[in-house]
C-alpha cells in the first residue's frame, strides 16, 4: 500500500525557523520500515522548539497516528506504547490508577517518543534524573530494521538514542516504568526571592527542598532587583484521585501584534506575578495540572509571540560557575531590554548515561524571547558567557546555535557521531537542526 | 452492554466509532485483513478503555456468501448487536478508471460490503434486533468525472441502505447511511483541494450518536447536506460542462 506525502513548510513550537518539508504520515506500524530505509526524520507534536523535528533533505514522519497503547500493567506501572502516543494521552489512562510520568517536562503534549529522543526533564530532576532512567525498552527502525533495545540490550545504541534527537532512526515502541501517586493533587508552596542570590539559596536549601522544585525569574528586573524570581516547591498530595487533565477550554484564537509583548507590558506582568505568587508562602493544595502544565491551559499559546514566532533559550551551567554566569546572562538580558515572561530556572541533579543527553549538574534556565532583530546577536552573546563558564544549551529547544560552539558542549559527540555512523552509515535520519549544527 | 462488528477496521474513521463505542463500554470485533495491525488496535482500546476488543480475519475481496461466515463468528463470541461497515477504497483517479481497479473499488466499496450486511440482516430481522452502521460518502450523491467509480460504488452503497432501512423498519432495526465529507485520513492525507477536513475521531463520535439516536441518514459534518443539496441541483446540461 503506496503512502502520500505532501509538502508543507513545517517549524517547531517557537514558528522559527519554517522550513519547507515533505511530510507522510504512516499508520500501520510496519509502514516505518520503509520509511527508515529512506533519509527520513520522526517527528511528533511539533513540540520542540526550533528545526529538530524537521528532515534536513528527506521525509519528515509525522507520527501522531501511531499512538496505540500496547499495554499497561496497573499493578506494576510498566507501560508499553507506540512513539506517537502523547504524554496527555497516557495521563488520561494511568491516573485514574494512581500512576504517573516518573519524569514530566513542561507540557503534556508532547509524543512518548519525542520524550526520549530529547531525554526531556522535569522539576525532578535533582532526585530522580532524566526521562530515559524509567525507559525501559525502545524499538527503533534503522536501514536494518527493527532493533529492541535498553540500557541492557545494545546499551550502545540505547545511550545514543535516549537525547540523540531521532538522529539514530526512528523510535517506533517505548516502555516506560510509571510513578505511583496518591492522588491527583500537589501540596504547593511559594517563596519570593528578591534576588539571584537569595533564589540560589533557597534552591540549595535542604530545608526547603522537595520532590519537585522550580523557580520563576523575572529577566527584566536589573540592579538589586537582578535574579528577582519566586521559589515553588511541591509533591504529590494524599487524596483522591482522578481521570487525566481536561483540555484547555482558553485557545489563543490569533497571531498577537508583535508591539503586545513589549518591554513595558512585560515589565508590568512580571510585576504582578512576582507578587502574586509570591504571596503564596503558606502551603495549598492545587491540581496536579497548573502545577506541573501552566500553559498547557491555553492552547495555541504560542501565538502570543505573533507571526515572527520566538526562541526558547534553555541553558545549563554547572554548580561551581551557575551564580557567576547567570548574573552574566541576566545583566545582557535586562540591558537588552528583549521581553521575556516565561523564565525558568531549575536545579539538576547527576547527568545520565545519554551521550547527548541535556542534563548535567548544575542549574539551567529556560527563557522565551519574541523574534526581533537583535534577538538573535544577543543569543549569540549568551552562547559565549555559557561556553565561558562550561555550560550547553538544549537542542530541542534550540533554533540557532552555531556549529562551531556544539563539541564544547557536548563533549561526548564524537563517540555518538561514531555510533550514529555504525546505526546510519549512508546519513539518512538527519533534522533540519542537524545539519546546521553539523552533527552527522 | 452490546457488541459490534465493525468492518474495515483499520481505517481512521472506524478507530474513531470503535472509540466512542468503547469509551460506552461496548465490545467490539475488528474485522480486516491486516492481523498484525488489528491486534495493535484491539490492544489499544483494551487498555484505553478496559473493554473486550477482539480480531476478526475478513477479506471484502472474497465473493463468498457470507452466511455461515457470520453464524460461526456468533458461535465463537457471542450474539453481534452492531455492524458498521466502514470499508472503503479509494485509489487515485487514473488507476481506478481502467481494468481490474475499477472492478476492485466496486467490490470493496459495495458489493463485498452488500454480501456481508445481507447476512447480517437476515439475522436482525429475524431476532427483531439489532442495528446497522454503513459509511457511503458525498461523493456518492452526484457522479463526477474526477471520481465517478469511486461514487458509484458510494452512491450504490447508500441506495441498498435505504432500501434495507425501508425493510428492516417493520423489525425495528436500524439502518444508518453515513456520508462524511472530507475526513482527515490514510485517504486524504496530502489530496490537494480539499478544505474543512474533520477529524477522524470526532467524526466517530458524531457517528456513534447518530446511531444512538436511530437518525437515518447522516451528514457529517452537517453542513455538507447543504453542499450536496446545491450540487444535486445543477441541471445536467451544465454539470456536464464542469470540472469537478
Amino acid at each position: 500500500m503506496t503512502i502520500n506525502t505532501v509538502k508543507q513548510s513545517l517549524s517547531g513550537w517557537g514558528r522559527y525557523p519554517q522550513v519547507a518539508a515533505q511530510v507522510a504520515r504512516p499508520d500501520r506500524y510496519v509502514e516505518l520500515v520503509g520509511l527508515a530505509q529512506q533519509a527520513a526524520i520522526a517527528r511528533g507534536h511539533g513540540r520542540a522548539y526550533g528545526d529538530a523535528a524537521i528532515s534536513a533533505s528527506g521525509t519528515t514522519v509525522l507520527m501522531t497516528r501511531l499512538n496505540r497503547f500496547l499495554a499497561f500493567d496497573a499493578e506494576s506501572g510498566l507501560l508499553t506504547a507506540e512513539a506517537g502516543v502523547s504524554l496527555d494521552e497516557i495521563l488520561q489512562v494511568v491516573m485514574a490508577q494512581g500512576w504517573f510520568l516518573p519524569v514530566t517536562p513542561g507540557t503534556r503534549y508532547v509524543t512518548l517518543g519525542g520524550a526520549v529522543a530529547a531525554d526531556v526533564h522535569g522539576k525532578n530532576h535533582h532526585h530522580v534524573g532524566s526521562f530515559s532512567a524509567f525507559v525501559r525498552e525502545i524499538e527503533l527502525f534503522t536501514p536494518q530494521g527493527a532493533l529492541r533495545c535498553s540500557a541492557d540490550l545494545y546499551p550502545s545504541v540505547f545511550w545514543a538514542t535516549v537525547g540523540g534527537m531521532g538522529m539514530t532512526g526512528i523510535i517506533g515502541e517505548v516502555t516506560l516504568q510509571l510513578k505511583r501517586i496518591p492522588s491527583a493533587e500537589m501540596q504547593v508552596q511559594h517563596r519570593p526571592a528578591a534576588n539571584l542570590a537569595e533564589a540560589f539559596a533557597l534552591m540549595e536549601s535542604a530545608e526547603l527542598d522537595d520532590e519537585y522544585t522550580v523557580a520563576w525569574i523575572d529577566c527584566l528586573a536589573s540592579g538589586k532587583n537582578l535574579g528577582r524570581s519566586v521559589f515553588m516547591r511541591g509533591h504529590h498530595a494524599e487524596g483522591a484521585l482522578s481521570s487525566g487533565p481536561k483540555a484547555a477550554k482558553l485557545k489563543m484564537p490569533f497571531d498577537l501584534p508583535g508591539f503586545a509583548l513589549s518591554r513595558h507590558t512585560v515589565k508590568a506582568f512580571n510585576a504582578f506575578y512576582y507578587r502574586w505568587e509570591g504571596r503564596k508562602q503558606q502551603a495549598f493544595r492545587c491540581d496536579l495540572a497548573p502545577f506541573f502544565y501552566p500553559l498547557d491551559g491555553i492552547q495555541q499559546w504560542n501565538r502570543l509571540y505573533g507571526k515572527k514566532g520566538f526562541v526558547q533559550y534553555q541553558f545549563v551551567l554547572p554548580p561551581e560557575t551557575a551564580a557567576k554566569g547567570l548574573e552574566a546572562v541576566l545583566t545582557r538580558l535586562s540591558l537588552s531590554g528583549n521581553a521575556s515572561f516565561l523564565a525558568v530556572l531549575k536545579r539538576f541533579g547527576a547527568a545520565g548515561s545519554g551521550l547527548l543527553s541535556f542534563p548535567m549538574p548544575g542549574y539551567t534556565l529556560a527563557l522565551d524571547l519574541p523574534l526581533r532583530h537583535d534577538t538573535l546577536a544577543l543569543l549569540d552573546t549568551l552562547d559565549a558567557v555559557v561556553l565561558d563558564h562550561g555550560g550547553r544549551v538544549y537542542l530541542a529547544k534550540d533554533a540557532r546555535l552555531a556549529a562551531s560552539s556544539l563539541p564544547r558542549m557536548y563533549p561526548q559527540l564524537d563517540a555518538w557521531r561514531e555510533l550514529r555512523n555504525q546505526l546510519d552509515p549512508e546519513g539518512l535520519f538527519v533534522s533540519a537542526l542537524g545539519r546546521r549544527l553539523e552533527m552527522c | 452492554m452490546t457488541q459490534i462488528l465493525i468492518v474495515g477496521a483499520t481505517s481512521a474513521m472506524a478507530r474513531g466509532c470503535a472509540f466512542a463505542w468503547a469509551a460506552q463500554g461496548q465490545r467490539v470485533l475488528l474485522a480486516g485483513r491486516d492481523d498484525a495491525e488489528l491486534a495493535r488496535l484491539a490492544q489499544d482500546i483494551r487498555v484505553r478503555f478496559n473493554t473486550a476488543a477482539q480480531v476478526v480475519a475478513l477479506d471484502l475481496d472474497e465473493t463468498t456468501p457470507r452466511e455461515s461466515w457470520l453464524a460461526e463468528l456468533q458461535e465463537t463470541y457471542g450474539q453481534i448487536d452492531g455492524l458498521l461497515c466502514a470499508a472503503g477504497w479509494m485509489p487515485d483517479n487514473e488507476t481506478m478508471r481502467h481494468g481490474a481497479p475499477a472492478l476492485q473499488v466496486i467490490q470493496r466499496n459495495f458489493t463485498g460490503p452488500v454480501a456481508l450486511i445481507n447476512a447480517f440482516a437476515d439475522v436482525c430481522e429475524q431476532r427483531k434486533h439489532g442495528f446497522i452502521v454503513g459509511i457511503s460518502s458525498v461523493a456518492g450523491d452526484r457522479g463526477r468525472q474526477s471520481n465517478y467509480l469511486y461514487g458509484a460504488a458510494k452512491g450504490g452503497f447508500a441506495i441498498y441502505l435505504a432500501g434495507l432501512r425501508n425493510r428492516l423498519f417493520a423489525s425495528g432495526v436500524s439502518v444508518l447511511t453515513v456520508k462524511p465529507g472530507f475526513v482527515d485520513t490514510r485517504m486524504t492525507f496530502g489530496l490537494p483541494g480539499l478544505f474543512l477536513v474533520a477529524d477522524p475521531f470526532w467524526v466517530g463520535q458524531q457517528i456513534v450518536a447518530a446511531s444512538d439516536k436511530g437518525r437515518d441518514e447522516v451528514y457529517i459534518p452537517g453542513f455538507w447536506r447543504l453542499i450536496l443539496l446545491i450540487i444535486r441541483h445543477v441541471p445536467e446540461v451544465v454539470f456536464k460542462r464542469l470540472k469537478l
